[in-house]
Order: structure tokens, then sequence, then C-alpha cells
């Protein structure tokens, strides 16, 4: 074992002996494009709605919630779906996103919530997570299709005009702040700002 | 004896079944009445599918409308479209209690809610005030199917008082 180690670093730090400098360096860039562009299709699959309900924790939960609020079914026919909100599109907040979505796989590994009734014991918890990161990147995922400086307050009900132009507009609150429970059912809402 | 027990059972059978021979013979007047009265189905042919009316938009426009009578649970002047009210949460209570009335400037819930079915009054809304959509329902923009002859009762006594001055 520690032989074929030792071989194996010592051709690494070795000059090429048979191969020409062109040959490895057009064969390095052809690699690169393959294995870059396997990673990123790779990645774009697990970024699919397709991938997410692949889960049943997933599909038989948040995904049945989802389907009767405004952003799974409404008069234009725009949907969100499962990674329009949950996963940032600029990249290194993505593969920030990704490497902490490994805990997820762990879950589902093992089962953390694969009945209904452990999804809702962890529910708070887990719908904490995402108030707690909109909140933070001020409601970024929202933002990437709501954008404030084209809504038109006129089209708006008085409320939520009233709302709109004073605390968001302030950047007093964020849309998480009042638009909680807008795509999934909410957990118990005790001790939370504002309920 | 047999024929008494024939006469008996026809005389029987007679008294059972004359609602149902008159609910088939209906006069041409009760007919047009039924025909008037609005259904969902209207006049649609049991084997074939309706064509479903178009849903009315939910009156949103944040103004009280009068109460009929003073008991009346005043109606939602706003949209309530995924307004969760469950063992969990109540959504209309994060701007109609108590504690939140002043940074919503909504209504609160009134006294009533807080009280017991003994009158005795609770710290929190009580338990059997706690679902809100029993009582307090969003109007829609749109034509009653049945109209409505309801008076109150105020415009009930201006018309007795008047009807008594012209005696």
């Amino acid at each position: 074992m520690k032989n074929i180690l030792i071989i194996g670093w010592k051709t690494l730090t070795k000059p090429s002996g048979y191969y020409s400098l062109g040959a490895l360096v057009i064969g390095g860039f052809i690699a690169g494009i393959i294995f870059w562009g396997g990673f990123n299709t790779a990645l774009e699959v697990t970024n699919t709605e397709a991938f997410c309900i692949s889960c049943h924790e997933m599909e038989n939960n948040v995904y049945e919630e989802l389907k009767t609020t405004i952003h799974f079914t409404n008069r234009s026919g725009v949907r969100a779906t499962c990674p329009d909100c949950h996963v940032p599109h600029n990249w290194t907040s993505k593969i920030a996103r990704k490497m902490q979505a490994s805990k997820e796989v762990w879950g589902a590994l093992f089962g953390t919530i694969n009945t209904r009734e452990k999804f809702l014991v962890h529910r708070k918890r887990l719908a904490q997570n995402e108030w707690n990161r909109l909140k933070a990147n001020d409601s970024l995922e929202c933002r990437n299709c709501h954008n404030f400086d084209y809504m038109d307050f006129t089209e708006q009900s008085e409320r939520a005009s009233y709302q709109h132009s004073t605390a968001l507009a302030s950047g007093e609150k964020t849309c998480i702040d009042c638009h909680k429970g807008i795509a999934h059912q909410l957990p118990d809402m005790k001790g939370v700002e504002g309920w | 004896m047999k024929n008494l027990n024939l006469a008996s059972i026809a005389g029987l059978m007679a008294i059972v079944l004359s609602p149902v021979f008159t609910s088939f013979t209906v006069t041409a007047a009760d007919k047009a009445e039924i025909n008037t009265v609005a259904t969902l189905r209207d006049h649609t042919k049991i084997n074939t599918q309706k064509e479903p009316n178009p849903i009315p938009k939910v009156v949103n426009k944040d103004i009280k409308k009068a109460r009929n009578y003073p008991m009346q649970p005043p109606v939602i002047p706003h949209t309530i479209r995924s307004y969760e009210v469950n063992r969990y949460n109540n959504k209309c209570m994060s701007c109609h209690s108590r504690q939140r009335t002043e940074k919503s400037q909504a209504p609160m819930v009134s006294v009533t809610h807080f009280m017991n079915r003994d009158g005795n009054f609770l710290a929190e809304i009580s338990p059997r005030r706690y679902f809100c959509n029993q009582c307090h329902v969003t109007q829609l923009d749109t034509k009653p199917l049945v109209e409505n002859t309801f008076t109150d009762m105020h415009s009930l006594m201006k018309q007795k008082t008047a009807n008594t001055k012209e005696h």
C-alpha cells in the first residue's frame, strides 16, 4: 500500500517522459471542459424540482402544501419551483448552500423526517433556518422575481401599498418579515415576531 | 274476511302513497316556482356536466360594511387567501389581537371573544371563539343567487311610526 502511494507520488512529481507538452495541455484543456461541464450539469440536475421531490419527505409534505398556493398555480401561469426560492442564484452562495445540503442528505439517509409526524416536530426549526437565511440576505430569493423598483403601488390594495411604501421602502422590514407561510403551512408560531 | 283485508290494505296504501301521488301531480304554477329557485346546477340535465360559473372576486376594499343588526358578526372587507387558522396559528390574530392592533390599526376582536360561556373574561381569546371563519366571512363582488328581503329593525320601526302618523 505504502509502495503504491510512493510510486504514484513520484509519477506525479516527475516531468512527463512520454507525452508532449502540447498533448498534455490540450488534453488537460479538453478534460477540464468535460469535468467542469459534468460537474455543472450534475449541479443543475440537483437544482430541479424533480430532484427535490424525488425524496418522499419533500413530495408528501412541502410540495403538497405548495400546490395550493399562488406560487404554484395562478392566473398568469408563472411558477416558482423549489430551487427558485430555496437555492441562491449566484454561484458562490449556491455552492455554499449545496455544501450545507449535505446535512439534508444525512437526514434523508437516516430518516430524520420520514413521517409526517416527525416532519411536524422538526417543522419549526426547519422553517426558522429558511427565515433566517432570507432575513440575512434581505429576501434575495423573493427579489429575484419581485422587484421593488417596479412595484406599482396603485395596483396594490390600500393596506399592501401602505406597508410596502413605508416599512419595506425604508428597509426596516424585508419580505419574509410579513410574508411567512406563503408557500408552505406554518409551524407553531408561538414566540415568532409579529405573531 | 279476505275481502275486508284487501280493502283495508288498499285504504292504507292510499293514505301512505297520497303524498307521493300529489308530488307527481304538481301544478304548473308550482313547477314555475321550483324552477326559479337558484341552484348551482340550474336546469342542467342530470347526465351532463354543468360548466361552472366564474368565481367572483373577493371584495378587498378595507372599508367597513354596515351591520344588518347589532349582533351581526362584521364581515371581512379584505381577502384572506391562505390565512391559516388552525391549532398552531391564527393569522387573523396577527393584526386583530389586542396586542397587535396598535401596530396594525385593525379593529380589535370584541370583548365577547374573551368571554367563556359563563360570561367570565379570560386573558386570551376564548377557545370557543378561536375559529374566525365560523362567523366572519369575506364578501364576493357578484349578484346574489337569491334575492334577500331582509329588513332591519331600524327601517321597520321607521315604517311603523310613519304608518301610525298617517292614520
